[in-house]
C-alpha cells in the first residue's frame, strides 16, 4: 500500500505524531504574534495548525479586565480562574488533535514556571504529543514599549481606558509575572527541544530538535524579523496572451501591458522606498515589466505561472472543447488540482516556499509576478485558507501593497489606471463532469 | 527615489531576448546581450564570506568544512575550503610529535603563524580575484587573539565572516572521531595505534588550555553559530544574510548517525524500451522483474527502518509497491522535464530540433528544454530532499536517471561539468555509506538486463569549449557559440541545415 495508508499526498509527509509548540515568555515578548505567524506559515504549507490562546479563555472567564491586580501571584481566585483557563485550552488541544486531524497546536500563554510546563509536559507525554517549546527573551525596553503600544493598547481588556493608564496597568502586570518566571534552564531542562530566541532575533539557542516539522520550525523562526517594511505584489503588465483569454505561454507585453510597465515605474518612484528589490519570474511578461523600472532586477525560476500542461496557451473555450472532465475536475477542487503534465496550486505553494522564505529575510521588495502565483503569495500574508486562495482577486496593473502591522497585514491596493483585459474565473454554479459547455463556460471573462 | 540607479535609464524599454541554451530572457543591444546583472535565482551573496571553523582538535571542523564546501558547490554557491594543518605538512616535511604544537614551541608557533598567513592569502585569491564566493578557513582558530587577525584581514578585505564553532566534551565521540579520521592522517601513517592516539590526545591538550571559546558577551558583535555535542544544542548569534541563514539551517540538518541511503532508478519503462525519453510510462516486464529482485535484495540487507521514497511518476511508484512497505511520493523526485522534446527519441530531438540537440551537448548542466528543465534546475528543486536526506538515516531512492545523477553528484563531489554524464544505468542499486569524510559507494547489479539508456559527452570539440565546428564555408570562418547565439533568424535556419547534417555523423 502507499504511504501511511492514507490518501497519497502530494507532498511529503512531515509529522507523525502531533507536535504542540509551547511558548514561553514574560508578557509583551511577541509570543502571539510569533504564534499566530507561525501558525500561518504552517497552514499554509500545508501542515494544519491552530492557536490556543489562553489569554482568550480568561477573557471568556473573566467578562470584564479590572486591572493588573488579576495577575498578582497572591490571588489565589484568579490563580484558580487562570489554571482552569490552561486546562480547558489544553483540552481544546487534544479535541483539535484527535477529532479535528490536527497536527500542531501552539500553545500560546506566558508558560513562565517549571510547573505550568511540566504539567503540559505531562499532558503531552500521555497522549503521545511531542513538544517544542519556543522562549522569547527580550530586555530592551524600546522594544517591549512599542509591543504594548502596537496590540495591547487595541487589546479588549484595554479598550475602554486611556492611553496612559492602560501603559501603567500593563507595566504592572508584567512585574506579577517576573517574580515568579524562571526561563527554560540549559542544564536542568537539557532533555527538552526548545528555542530560546534573543532580542527580537539578534541570537538563538536551539536545544534537540527532533524531528522535520520542528527543523522547519526553528528555520522559519530564525528568518523573520520585525523591522518595518513593505511588500508590494503585482502581475506583469497585460501580455498578448491575456487579450486573446489564452492561458500560460510565454508572450511579452502588449501595448497596455507596456504602459502599466511605466506607470509601474512611476509609482514606485512615488512611493519613495529605501532598498527597494525587485524579483521577476523567468517568463518574458514579468521580465518586460521589470525593465521599465530601470532598476536591478532577479529573475526566480520559482515565481513562474503555474505550468498548465497539456493546456497550455488555450482559451477556457479549447479546454472545455478538448478536456471537458478536466475542466469540471479543475473547478470541483481548484486548489489541489492539477493540470495533465502540469501543476496544481497545491504543487505552486510547494515551490514558493522558498520564495517565501527569503521575502521574511528581506525588507522592501517589489515581487512581479502572476496571476496564480500572486494568490498563493496573497494567501500566505493575508492568511486564506485553500479552498480561497485559487478564486483571490488579483487582476492586471493593480499594485497590492502589504505592510506587517500588530498581529496581520495592511493591504492598500493601487490600480493604476492603464485598462486591461480581466482574467479572473469564478467558479461556476455547476461543477459537474457532465455539466453542458455553456455552464462551463459561464463565468468565462471576456477576451477577443 | 529607487536606489540601484546604475542603468543608464533610457526611454525606450531594452529588447529582450532568449538565451537559447538556458531559456533565460536577458536585455539585449544591438543583437547582443546587454551587460545583466541578473542570476537565475536569489544572489546569494554581495561581498564574499569567510567562514571560520573554530574548535580543539578531533572536533569536526574538517568534516564540517568539506561537508559544507560540499553542498555549497553542488547548490552552486562557489567555495573553497583551506585547511591550515595541510600548509603545514608543505612547510613541515615531517611530523615528529605533539611536541611542535607545545604553546611554548617558539619555533612552531612561528612556522604555524606563517602557515595561517599563508591560507588567508589564498583566501584573498580565491574570493578576490579567482571569483569564489565562499572560503572555509579550517583551521582551530582557538584564541581570540587569531580570531581577531581573521576578522581584522576580513575587514580589510570586505570580506563578511561566518564563524562555526564546535564544541564537545563527550570522550566516546572524541575517540571515534580520532579512530576514523586522524589515524590515517599523513601524520601518523608510520606511527602505530596506540602511540598515534597517545600523542594525539596530548596534541589536543596543548591547545586547551590557551582555548577562549566564542564568549556570549565578549563576542556578541560577531556572527557565529557554536555546535554543541555534535548537533544536540546551537547557538546562533547574529545571521546576517541569506547565505549564513542557509548555512545555518544546513549544519543544523547533518548529523553523524551511521546510515546508508540507497539510489537506484524505476525499473525499466515502456518508453525506456522504445527509446523514448521523459513521459509517464509503467514498467515493462524486466522492470517488474527487477522491483521484485529490488524486494529480495532489501530484505537481505536487513536495514533498520528504512524509509523508501519514490517520485510521483507510475514507474517510480509501480517499483515502490513492489517492495511491500509504505512509501512517500515526492514531486520533487520527478524526472527533468524535457519540455517540448517530452518522450521524444534523441533521433527525433535531432531531427525536430537539431540546435536544441547541440546546444544540449555544448553545455549539458546549463541547457533548458524549450518549455523544460536543465539539470541546473534539477538541482534547485532537487536541495530540499537533499535536506531531508541528511536529516534522515536509512533511505531508498527510487528515481530517475537525471535525478539520480544529481544526487550522486552531491554524495560523490562531483563537479556540474561532470554531473550530467554520471553513470546511473537501469536495474542497479547504489548504496552510500557516509566514511570519514567522504562517501563510500557500492554498487549493486540486480542481474536484470535493461537498455542502455546513457549518452556519453559527445567529442568532436564541442563539450566545455566555445568553438562551433566549421558551419559555413571560408571566408566567414568559423564561428564561436557567443556570435552564432545572436545571429538573425535567417543565419541561424541557415545553420541548423547544416547542423542537421554535421551533427548526425556525430551522434552516438
Amino acid at each position: 500500500g502507499s504511504a501511511m495508508g492514507q490518501q497519497p499526498a502530494s507532498v511529503p509527509q512531515f509529522c507523525n505524531s502531533p507536535t504542540m509548540i509551547v511558548m514561553v515568555g514574560l508578557p509583551a515578548r511577541g509570543k502571539t504574534y510569533i504564534s499566530k505567524k507561525l501558525t500561518r506559515y504552517l497552514n499554509w504549507i500545508g501542515v494544519p495548525t491552530k492557536v490556543f490562546n489562553v489569554g482568550q479563555y480568561r477573557r471568556e472567564a473573566v467578562k470584564t479586565y479590572k486591572n493588573f491586580e488579576f495577575f498578582k501571584p497572591d490571588n489565589e481566585e484568579a490563580m484558580r480562574i487562570r489554571k482552569a483557563c490552561a486546562s480547558a485550552a489544553l483540552k481544546d488541544v487534544s479535541a483539535y488533535f484527535t477529532k479535528e486531524h490536527g497536527q500542531v497546536a501552539v500553545f500560546d500563554a506566558t508558560n513562565t514556571t517549571r510547573e505550568r510546563r511540566a504539567i503540559i509536559i505531562s499532558f503531552a507525554k500521555e497522549r503521545g504529543y511531542k513538544v517544542f517549546f519556543v522562549e522569547s527573551i527580550c530586555e530592551d525596553p524600546e522594544i517591549i514599549a512599542e509591543n504594548i503600544k502596537q496590540v495591547k493598547f487595541g487589546s479588549p481588556d484595554y479598550v475602554d481606558r486611556d492611553i496612559d493608564e492602560a501603559m501603567e496597568d500593563f507595566i504592572q502586570r508584567i512585574e506579577c509575572y517576573r517574580a515568579n518566571y524562571m526561563s527554560i534552564d540549559d542544564e536542568k531542562d537539557r532533555k527538552l527541544s526548545y528555542i530560546k530566541i534573543f532580542d527580537v532575533g539578534s541570537r538563538y539557542l536551539v536545544n534537540r530538535v527532533q524531528d522535520h516539522i520542528q527543523s522547519r520550525i526553528v528555520y522559519y523562526l530564525m528568518n523573520i524579523h520585525v523591522t518595518p517594511r513593505s511588500i508590494y505584489l503585482s502581475r506583469h503588465g497585460e501580455s498578448e496572451l491575456n487579450l486573446s483569454g489564452r492561458i500560460g505561454g510565454d508572450a511579452g507585453l502588449s501595448s497596455r501591458g507596456q504602459k502599466y510597465a511605466n506607470a509601474l515605474a512611476t509609482f514606485m518612484r512615488g512611493q519613495t522606498i529605501k532598498d527597494l528589490k525587485v524579483w521577476t519570474s523567468h517568463m518574458k511578461r514579468t521580465i518586460q515589466t521589470a525593465e521599465a523600472l530601470g532598476v536591478q532586477y532577479e529573475q526566480w525560476k520559482a515565481l513562474n505561472e503555474i505550468d498548465a500542461g497539456v493546456c497550455e496557451e488555450m482559451t477556457y473555450e479549447e479546454i472545455q472543447e478538448n478536456f471537458p472532465e478536466e475542466f469540471a475536475l479543475r473547478d470541483q477542487d481548484k486548489y489541489r488540482y492539477r493540470y495533465p503534465k502540469g501543476e496544481s496550486y497545491e504543487d505552486l505553494v510547494h515551490r514558493l516556499e522558498p520564495v517565501i522564505m527569503e521575502l521574511e529575510r528581506q525588507e522592501n521588495v517589489l515581487v512581479i509576478c502572476h496571476q496564480a502565483v500572486m494568490r498563493c503569495l496573497l494567501a500566505y500574508f493575508l492568511d486564506k485558507p485553500a479552498d480561497e486562495l485559487p478564486y483571490l482577486r488579483c487582476p492586471l496593473h493593480t499594485v497590492l501593497k502589504l505592510t506587517p502591522v500588530a498581529y496581520g497585514c495592511k493591504v492598500e491596493s493601487f490600480f493604476l489606471n492603464i485598462e486591461a483585459v480581466n482574467t479572473h474565473r469564478e467558479r461556476p454554479v455547476n461543477v459537474n463532469i457532465n455539466r453542458n459547455p455553456e455552464e462551463a463556460l459561464h463565468t468565462v471573462p471576456d477576451h477577443i | 527615489m529607487l536606489d540601484n540607479e546604475e542603468f543608464l535609464l533610457d526611454n525606450a524599454p531594452r529588447e529582450l531576448t532568449q538565451n537559447p541554451l538556458r531559456k533565460i530572457w536577458m536585455p539585449c543591444k544591438n543583437g547582443m546581450p546587454a551587460v545583466h546583472i541578473a542570476q537565475r535565482r536569489v544572489c546569494m551573496t554581495n561581498c564574499p564570506t569567510l567562514i571560520v571553523l573554530v574548535g580543539l582538535p578531533a572536533r569536526g571542523k574538517t568534516y564540517i568544512s568539506k561537508k559544507l564546501t560540499r553542498y555549497l558547490n553542488w547548490i552552486g554557491v562557489p567555495t573553497k575550503e583551506f585547511n591550515v594543518g595541510q600548509y603545514r605538512r608543505e612547510c613541515l616535511k615531517i611530523y615528529k610529535s605533539f611536541e611542535f604544537f607545545r604553546p611554548d614551541n617558539e619555533e612552531g608557533l612561528k612556522i604555524r603563524r606563517q602557515c595561517a598567513m599563508a591560507a588567508l592569502n589564498d583566501v584573498r585569491q580565491y574570493l578576490s580575484v579567482e571569483g569564489g564566493q565562499v572560503a572555509v578557513f579550517d583551521a582551530t582558530n582557538t584564541t581570540r587573539e587569531r580570531r581577531g587577525t581573521i576578522v581584522k584581514f576580513a575587514e580589510q578585505n570586505g570580506f563578511k565572516v561566518f564563524f562555526v564553532e564546535s564544541v564537545c566534551e563527550d570522550p566516546d565521540v572524541i575517540a571515534q572521531n580520532i579512530v576514523q579520521v586522524k589515524l590515517g592522517s599523513p601524520d601518523y601513517i608510520h606511527t602505530n595505534t596506540e602511540e598515534a592516539i597517545e600523542d594525539f590526545m596530548k596534541r589536543i591538550k596543548c591547545y586547551e588550555s590557551s582555548y577562549q571559546p566564542l564568549d556570549e558577551v565578549l563576542d556578541r558583535d560577531l556572527s557565529y553559530i557554536k555546535i554543541m555535542d555534535v548537533g544536540r544544542r546551537y547557538l546562533v548569534n547574529r545571521v546576517l544574510d541569506h547565505i549564513q541563514s542557509r548555512i545555518v539551517y544546513y549544519l543544523m540538518n547533518i548529523h553523524i548517525t551511521p546510515r546508508s541511503i540507497y539510489l537506484c532508478r524505476h525499473g525499466e519503462s515502456d518508453l525506456n524500451i522504445k527509446g523514448r525519453i521523459g513521459g509517464d510510462s509503467g514498467l515493462s516486464a524486466r522492470g517488474k522483474e527487477f522491483a521484485s529482485r529490488l524486494r529480495k535484495f532489501i530484505q537481505d540487507q536487513n536495514i533498520k527502518d528504512l524509509k523508501v521514497w519514490t517520485s510521483q511518476m507510475k514507474r517510480t511508484i509501480q517499483t515502490a509497491e513492489c517492495l511491500g512497505v509504505p512509501y512517500e511520493q515526492w514531486k520533487s523526485l520527478n524526472e527533468i522535464d524535457a519540455g517540448v522534446c517530452e518522450e521524444m527519441m534523441y533521433e527525433e530531438i535531432q531531427e525536430h530540433y537539431p540546435l536544441e540537440f547541440a546546444l544540449r551537448d555544448q553545455d549539458k548542466y546549463r541547457y533548458r528544454y524549450p518549455k523544460g528543465e536543465s539539470y541546473e534546475d534539477l538541482v534547485q528543486r532537487l536541495e530540499p530532499v537533499i535536506m531531508e536526506l541528511e536529516r534522515q538515516e536509512n533511505v531508498l531512492v527510487i528515481c530517475h536517471q537525471a535525478v539520480m545523477r544529481c544526487l550522486l553528484a552531491y554524495f560523490l563531489d562531483k563537479t556540474a561539468d561532470e554531473l550530467p554524464y554520471l553513470k546511473c544505468s537501469l536495474h542497479s542499486v547504489l548504496k552510500l555509506t557516509p566514511m570519514a569524510y567522504g562517501c563510500k559507494v557500492e554498487s549493486v547489479c540486480l542481474g536484470v538486463e535493461a537498455v542502455n539508456t546513457h549518452r556519453n559527452r559527445p567529442e568532436v570539440g564541442i563539450a566545455g569549449t566555445k568553438q562551433w565546428p566549421r558551419l559555413f564555408p571560408k571566408p566567414t570562418g568559423s564561428v564561436t557559440l557567443d556570435s552564432f547565439m545572436w545571429m538573425s533568424h535567417k543565419k541561424k535556419k541557415k545553420a541548423e541545415n547544416i547542423l542537421r547534417i554535421s551533427v548526425f555523423i556525430r551522434r552516438n
